[in-house]
């Protein structure tokens, strides 16, 4: 009962950690549906693109525990106007390799796995088209990109701005295909009851799960309750239905009985999305000094055939530095892959690897702190937009970090220290991500004995959010901590937009806020300020967009500083330290806010030097697909992280003045390791990831 | 083929039947509905499913559950005694080691475990001297906490979530 700025700011431990650790906080398999679940298991495609010609089910059928098997030609119907890929088994043809063909309910998960491998399936298989490359001739620019961006932005005389530079860098970047990998495989429960559906389901947003499954059953939303109050990781991959819901309603729905579908590890890297792989080619034409007068920078990415997926890659080389002359470019092709989805910060991951690293070519050719250069190119408005900043630090950012790394005196030459065997250099990149804020409603109940219940369907993925928004609404209320019961993870809360685009705190913290001022002006108008014996309840919330959108850019911004060692004589990468300053708006919770920049940051060093999905262009088929094979960052590849960040007051972006943190973390993460990597050793590798192989190809190039 | 078995548990015994396939992992999540143990992938790569088996730290998704016999099986949950949270279980929620929690019984469980082999005398890849007696430093937190993926990626929080219990155990000087 002190102040409203109380909690927020506050290190405040997790409100759900004690759970956590023990492991007593429910995850969507560790529900109660009310009865005794069956189990589903899939039957995946083998090819990559034709049609199921034969399928016999019987050997199947036939085995004690087997409640069904599901096909094409039995499966519960679905809506016809279904996105392809979730129109799970309503036709016989096959879009791209692991995609479900057949399923199997069984009493058991022993019964159900061994009934999978005797379903007996052929194909009339036709070669998949897998391969990305910037000849194809069928490359396509979509209508508009993810999220609403245009396809290409083009401003003033790129060419001629380039041919008349005193210096240019013309570089082409490759990212591969990556695997969001939660460590919790997406999982669904499923129990109807008449026309009624409920699922206990890992996601994103309970209600954008909703709306999928209500789609394909042709039910009210009223119909579907989705709950979701814990989820072990995202990442992206659960933001949108993918075909594990609909399997898991479609197998409760044909034998009557709840039921459990829990990915297993491969099926992760078909049925819930990946982010595409990338060519980019970035051209910078500069004055002898460094000031940029020509920004190019095009990508080439792909889609599934089944539906359009257009990441926006090139999107932060749109607000990052200052040039007269600029052009973004992405186009498609559209292959016999999964469909992608997003993955930690879509476009901006990919696209800064390429613009952060070409900046840092650039300081090479002119032989130029690459910090100084950034700062050199820092814009006063947003340079496409041509509007003013709601706020921007990068510069900020730039010079803390390099004053907590230890950068100045650094020479800039490559390949000058050595410590024995290893190669030692260091790298910066910028960070960037923009600022949105979502429609959100929020119910706020005030009981006569002090206490609120605090109601909206988001969504703590990891993020924190538990924690985060229980600090907003005490605050808001202007209470403590315990007298706030918050509900989220459920989909007959009041709506709101799912944990993405960092759009969760501004968002349903704005809710909360606007929510908690209404009940207050309620009381102090209706009730004399007191809660009346009855209680009193209000329904709030945000429209969508900060009403200052239109007219102010809006973004974080951060600069990463990486020390990389390489072992001379076998190319083997370490990252023992790193700073990272983050300019992000009003950080809500200091203590999950570093947690969120944290991983951001390490997911970036793990893209940088481990993580690419192979595909075997003969078959369509993901080779590596486990974590034993799809290599993430372990502990030991995890050195000391310094996290900092600035105090910002922007009043424009929302109520609360947050950013959104995190997926800044991520962006520009790989490019300033890449760019360490170059120093430490002056090999450039410009298709990640930098695996140690990678060291001797540019050694000896053939 | 089924087997009746008896899983003693966090210090409970459970009689039960089961399918000669099951693993200790499924056994608990899905008959005895013990899910402190987390699947991420099944196979033993990930880490999420750690428990000890009479002390010492199993992927218990590699483990079957006819074979487990007498022995004592410790999840995450069953470290706190008395309603009381084990150290690690402080530790970690103290420096916020963790974000999704997915992964983290498993760790902790690894942390007890891998505590355990250092007081154990046990060296690891990164030991400089296997005769002397284990120091847990940072770089053998990390070395010994390798089998334990987090994909939201707390590392750098679970180290020093550790490095405060092993120092209080006394195997970190």
């Amino acid at each position: 009962m002190t102040t409203t700025e109380r909690l927020i700011g506050a290190a405040v431990p997790r409100i759900d950690g004690p759970a956590k650790v023990r492991g007593t906080a429910p995850y969507a398999f560790e529900h109660d549906p009310g009865e005794r679940f069956a189990h589903v298991a899939v039957v995946l495609s083998t090819v990559a693109r034709g049609r199921v010609s034969a399928l016999d089910p019987a050997e199947a059928e036939g085995m004690p525990g087997v409640l069904a098997v599901l096909t094409p030609a039995n499966a519960p119907r679905l809506a016809d106007d279904l996105e392809p890929d979730l129109a799970v088994l309503q036709s016989l043809d096959v879009h791209y390799r692991g995609q479900i063909v057949a399923a199997v309910v069984a009493e058991t998960s022993e019964i159900a796995r061994d009934a999978v491998a005797r379903v007996r399936v052929e194909y009339a298989a036709e070669d998949p088209d897998v391969a990305l490359g910037v000849d194809r001739d069928d490359l396509y620019a979509p209508e508009q990109l993810m999220a609403g961006f245009a396809t290409d932005s083009v401003i003033g005389d790129v060419d001629g701005a380039l041919a008349a530079a005193a210096v240019t860098v013309d570089a082409t970047y490759e990212t591969p295909t990556q695997h969001n990998n939660p460590i919790e495989t997406h999982t669904t429960i499923a129990r109807w009851d008449g026309d009624s559906l409920t699922v206990w389901d890992a996601n994103q947003g309970p209600h954008t799960i909703v709306r999928g499954l209500a789609q394909a059953f042709g039910l009210d939303p009223g119909q579907v309750r989705v709950i979701s109050p814990y989820v072990g990781g995202a990442f992206g991959s659960k933001a949108f239905p993918h075909p594990n819901q609909i399997m898991a309603a479609l197998a409760a729905k044909a034998v009557d009985r709840a039921v459990v579908y829990e990915l297993t590890r491969p099926q992760m890297f078909t049925l819930v999305g990946h982010r595409t792989p990338t060519i980019q080619r970035v051209r910078l034409g500069a004055d002898a000094e460094g000031r940029l007068a020509a920004i190019s920078h095009e990508v080439v990415e792909h889609t599934s055939r089944i539906s359009e997926f257009a990441e926006q890659t090139a999107t932060p080389t749109r607000v990052l530095y200052a040039a007269p002359h600029r052009r973004t470019t992405h186009r498609l092709a559209r292959l016999d892959v999964p469909p992608p989805t997003i993955m930690r910060a879509p476009g901006e991951t990919p696209g800064m690897f390429a613009l952060e690293s070409a900046m840092d070519e650039l300081a090479a050719e002119l032989g130029l702190d690459p910090v100084e250069l950034r700062i050199r190119n820092e814009p006063d408005r947003d340079p496409e937009r041509d509007v003013p900043w709601s706020s921007r630090n990068l510069v900020q950012c730039l010079r803390t970090g390099a004053e907590r790394f230890g950068w100045a005196g650094r020479d800039h030459r490559p390949r000058q220290r050595t410590e024995g065997r290893w190669l030692v250099g260091t790298g910066v990149a910028a960070a960037t991500y923009p600022a949105r804020r979502r429609k959100a409603e929020c119910r706020i109940a005030a009981s006569g004995d002090g206490r609120y219940v605090v109601e909206i369907d988001a969504s703590d993925i990891g993020t924190g959010a538990w924690t985060a928004l229980s600090q907003i609404a005490a605050d808001a209320l202007r209470v403590g901590l315990d007298d706030v019961e918050l509900r989220i993870g459920d989909s007959r809360l009041p709506f709101a937009g799912g944990a993405g685009g960092s759009t969760g705190l501004a968002s349903w913290g704005s809710a909360i806020v606007l929510t908690a001022r209404d009940l207050q002006r309620r009381l102090d108008e209706e009730h004399g300020g007191q809660v009346p014996a009855g209680g009193l309840t209000v329904d709030g919330g945000v429209d969508g967009a900060s009403p200052h959108a239109e007219t102010h850019s809006m973004h974080s911004f951060g600069a990463h500083f990486v020390e990389v060692r390489v072992d001379r004589d076998t190319g083997e990468v370490r990252v023992p330290r790193a700073t990272s300053v983050y300019a992000a708006g009003r950080i809500v919770n200091a203590r999950t806010a570093r947690s969120q920049f944290l991983g951001g940051f390490t997911m970036g060093l793990s893209m940088a030097l481990h993580e690419e999905t192979v595909t075997d262009e003969r078959l369509g088929h993901y080779v590596n697909h486990d974590l034993a094979e799809y290599h993430v960052a372990t502990n030991a590849d995890v050195g000391e992280i310094d996290i900092a960040w600035i105090d910002e007051d922007d009043t424009l972006v929302n109520e609360l003045g947050v950013k959104g943190i995190g997926e800044i973390g991520i962006t520009g993460a790989a490019a300033a390791v890449a760019n360490a990597y170059w120093h430490a050793t002056g090999l450039r590798v410009r298709d990640l990831p930098i695996t140690p192989d990678k060291y001797f190809r540019e050694l000896r190039p053939a | 083929m089924d087997s009746e078995i008896t899983l003693r548990v966090d210090g409970a015994a459970h009689e039960l039947t089961v399918d000669v396939r099951t693993t200790l992992l499924d056994a608990l999540r899905e008959r005895l509905r013990i899910t402190s143990p987390k699947k991420g992938c099944d196979h033993g790569q990930c880490g999420a499913c750690t428990v000890l088996l009479d002390g010492r730290r199993v992927n218990s998704c590699l483990v079957l559950a006819v074979t487990v016999g007498e022995s004592e099986v410790t999840t995450s949950d069953g470290l706190a005694v008395d309603g009381e949270p084990h150290a690690l279980h402080r530790s970690f929620v103290d420096r916020d080691a963790f974000q999704c929690g997915y992964c983290t019984p498993g760790q902790i469980c690894s942390a007890a475990g891998m505590i355990a082999e250092a007081r154990a005398g046990w060296p690891s890849a990164v030991t400089a001297d296997v005769t002397e007696a284990p120091n847990l430093t940072d770089a053998e937190i990390r070395e010994r906490m390798s089998g334990n993926l987090c994909r939201c990626a707390a590392y750098a929080h679970i180290v020093p979530a550790v490095a405060a219990v092993a120092e209080a155990e006394g195997v970190r000087r």
